[in-house]
């Protein structure tokens, strides 16, 4: 019985492995083949009769027929980490507001307050596209790095405080309290004893800021036109009236990694024990 | 000396605290005995800055602490909950405070290594809060507590969610680590009459957000100044049997005419209440009573019974099966009886009234 079962359990889990495995390494194959190697098919096995080529990846840094990435990649780099860095250290100090003060405006509440944060998640964003596009143009930051990593922020903090004021909430008022009698100020004792308890809630928000604002299109697009290129619009620019499938697949690949990183990292952390000594 | 002065706190029409006055010596143990919502946790948490009164003054040996922060004041705290800092070893933990004050890391280690060693914990040193027992993490916040050697220790009923042996042994481990802190204020809540009486130097009743009496815990356990002192401090509860005495004798409300002299004291005819301890009622008596309810609590029986529409509880020393629905004959010992006046004020023995 215990065979069968854990027979099943593999084959489950190879099933799955297949599955996610399966479209990384067809886009790695595809990298690597030529315009014949990707229309004209394989006698025998698909993902291995083929005759290399290096012309996707070359296409990724100028060569023919492609753009070079390198900038637009250290532009998302730069707007995503930066975004994601403010509104993450925005949205956990309100989150632990929300989390820790009563506020009360007319019939407003905390709950209504971290709702406003989210509804602007909820809105499809070609309604924020129009207003952004006016804000950065008033400010004269529009095709700017600093306009994005600004509308970054906007976008990426009702996540972080969505995430953390649950986070927050699962701290007992009474270890503020506890601190505060042990001596600590209430900036010390967030810093020092409210913040290493909310570590994994740090993470996560983080992890969701980061993954959210690397792969953004729209505003990317709209609110950018030739001096600042971010990664996916590039990627974008690649196609042509006859499909790159080979650079396109090289520059997913490139996109893909730094979140693949990221996800192994987290892994790790979170598998670690990140989520242990809770309050009892 | 610590000092607390007509402090009064209100929230959403409801009183918590009602112009309550307190003064708690160095080097006692002063309890506070109260039903829940009676205003102790309160009343610790207005010391310790948590929650500001209305009004009143907070002084500790002629300083006013009324205005300072939580962080500003030289308090210790241990809460029912066994509150301690996941993310810190055990050894940090106890450590912490002394650390903030600016202490030397090394040694604040080694004074919070000394401290729980005296709590049992000093193989635990090493581990998170979270791996402990709940009596363990509880000794690991009394030794925060302790180590700060704050000249006002606050303990809020800190056995509460221990099981029962486990409080025992707590209840006279603290008294031992307590006697070397002399100088240390202590104000101990507890709901428990018996925790009082055997824990404290000085015990305040409350009830309502108000003092009712403060005093040795003897004397007030002794002579409860009022029908409700009376039932605070007792556990099982007091009996309260309404009575009258006429020109011809003492006449209880539902159990009918006694002897004259039962409650041993002359007293002029009126309207009183008669509160037996249920200590006070013994099986083996001509008053017939059914039982209601019995409840057996380590070595003693509380039984809960009804007695010609009077509800009456006895407690015995041993643990006995009265069964549900069983008659008894009850003796009630009326001579050691406390009798209030109409008012509800205590009649001591041998004053007279009316």
């Amino acid at each position: 019985m215990r065979t069968l079962y854990l027979a099943l359990k593999y084959l489950a889990v190879t099933l799955w492995s297949g599955f996610v495995i399966f479209p990384f390494l067809w886009m790695l194959t595809t990298s690597f083949k030529t315009a014949n190697g990707v229309t004209g098919g394989a006698t025998w096995l698909p993902w291995l009769q083929y005759q290399p080529s290096l012309g996707g990846w070359q296409s990724l840094f100028g060569g023919a027929g492609g753009v070079n990435i390198v900038r637009p990649y250290l532009n998302s780099l730069v707007v995503t980490l930066s975004g994601s860095a403010i509104a993450l250290i925005l949205g956990t100090l309100a989150a632990y507001g929300l989390s820790r003060f009563s506020f009360r405006a007319g019939p407003i509440r905390n709950g209504d307050i971290t709702f406003f944060f989210i509804s602007q998640r909820i809105m499809p964003p070609i309604v924020l596209a129009i207003p952004f596009f006016l804000m950065l143009r008033w400010l004269g930051l529009l095709d700017s790095l600093p306009g994005l990593i600004l509308i970054y922020v906007a976008l990426l903090m009702p996540i972080a405080v969505w995430v953390m004021v649950d986070f927050f909430n699962t701290i007992p008022r009474g270890l503020d309290e506890m601190a505060w009698m042990d001596g600590c100020p209430p900036v010390t004792t967030f810093l020092r004893v409210i913040l290493p308890n909310v570590m994994p809630g740090l993470v996560v928000a983080g992890m969701f800021c980061l993954i959210f604002g690397w792969n953004d299109f729209f505003f990317a697009f709209t609110l950018t036109f030739t001096k600042t290129q971010l990664l996916p619009v590039s990627i974008v620019a690649l196609n042509s009236s006859v499909t790159p499938w080979w650079a396109l697949s090289a520059a997913a690949i490139v996109s893909v990694a730094p979140l693949a990183v990221l996800a192994f990292v987290v892994e790790r952390f979170l598998s670690r024990g990140g989520l242990a000594g809770a309050v009892r | 000396m610590l000092v607390l002065r007509d402090l009064s706190l209100t929230e959403g029409g409801v009183p918590h605290l009602a112009a309550v006055s307190v003064d708690a010596e160095p080097g006692r143990m002063t309890t506070l005995l109260g039903r829940t919502g009676a205003g102790k946790t309160t009343l610790l948490r207005a010391v310790a800055g948590l929650v500001q009164p209305q009004s009143g003054q907070i002084s500790l040996a002629g300083a006013d602490w009324s205005r300072l922060p939580p962080w500003r004041r030289p308090v210790a705290m241990v809460t029912q909950q066994f509150i301690n800092y996941p993310h810190l070893s055990v050894l940090d933990n106890v450590a912490f405070p002394l650390i903030r004050r600016g202490e030397p890391r090394e040694a604040a280690r080694e004074a919070a290594a000394a401290i729980l060693g005296r709590v049992g914990l000093a193989q635990m040193t090493g581990r998170r809060p979270a791996a402990l027992s709940g009596g363990q993490q509880q000794r690991v916040a009394i030794a925060r507590a302790l180590v700060k050697r704050a000249p006002v220790l606050l303990l809020d009923e800190p056995f509460v969610n221990l099981d029962y042996k486990l409080r025992e042994g707590l209840r006279e481990e603290l008294a031992e680590l307590l006697r070397s802190q002399s100088d240390t204020v202590v104000l101990y809540a507890t709901t428990d009459p018996r925790e009082a009486l055997q824990m404290g130097d000085c015990t305040v009743l409350m009830a309502e957000g108000r003092v009712l009496q403060a005093g040795p815990p003897r004397a007030v356990f002794g002579a409860p100044a009022t029908l409700e002192a009376a039932r605070v401090v007792n556990d099982p509860p007091i009996n309260l049997l309404a009575a009258e005495i006429t020109q011809s004798g003492l006449v209880l409300d539902h159990l009918g005419p006694q002897s004259a002299g039962a409650t041993g004291r002359a007293l002029p005819p009126g309207r009183y209440t008669l509160g037996l301890r249920a200590e006070d009622i013994r099986s083996g008596g001509p008053l017939p009573a059914r039982v209601a309810l019995t409840e057996v609590s380590g070595s003693e029986t509380v039984t809960h019974l009804m007695a010609g529409g009077q509800p009456l509880v006895m407690l015995e020393r041993a643990v006995t099966d009265h069964r549900l629905g069983s008659e008894l004959g009850l003796m009630l010992d009326l001579g050691k009886a406390l009798v209030f006046g109409a008012d509800g004020a205590l009649i001591p023995k041998g004053a007279s009234h009316g």
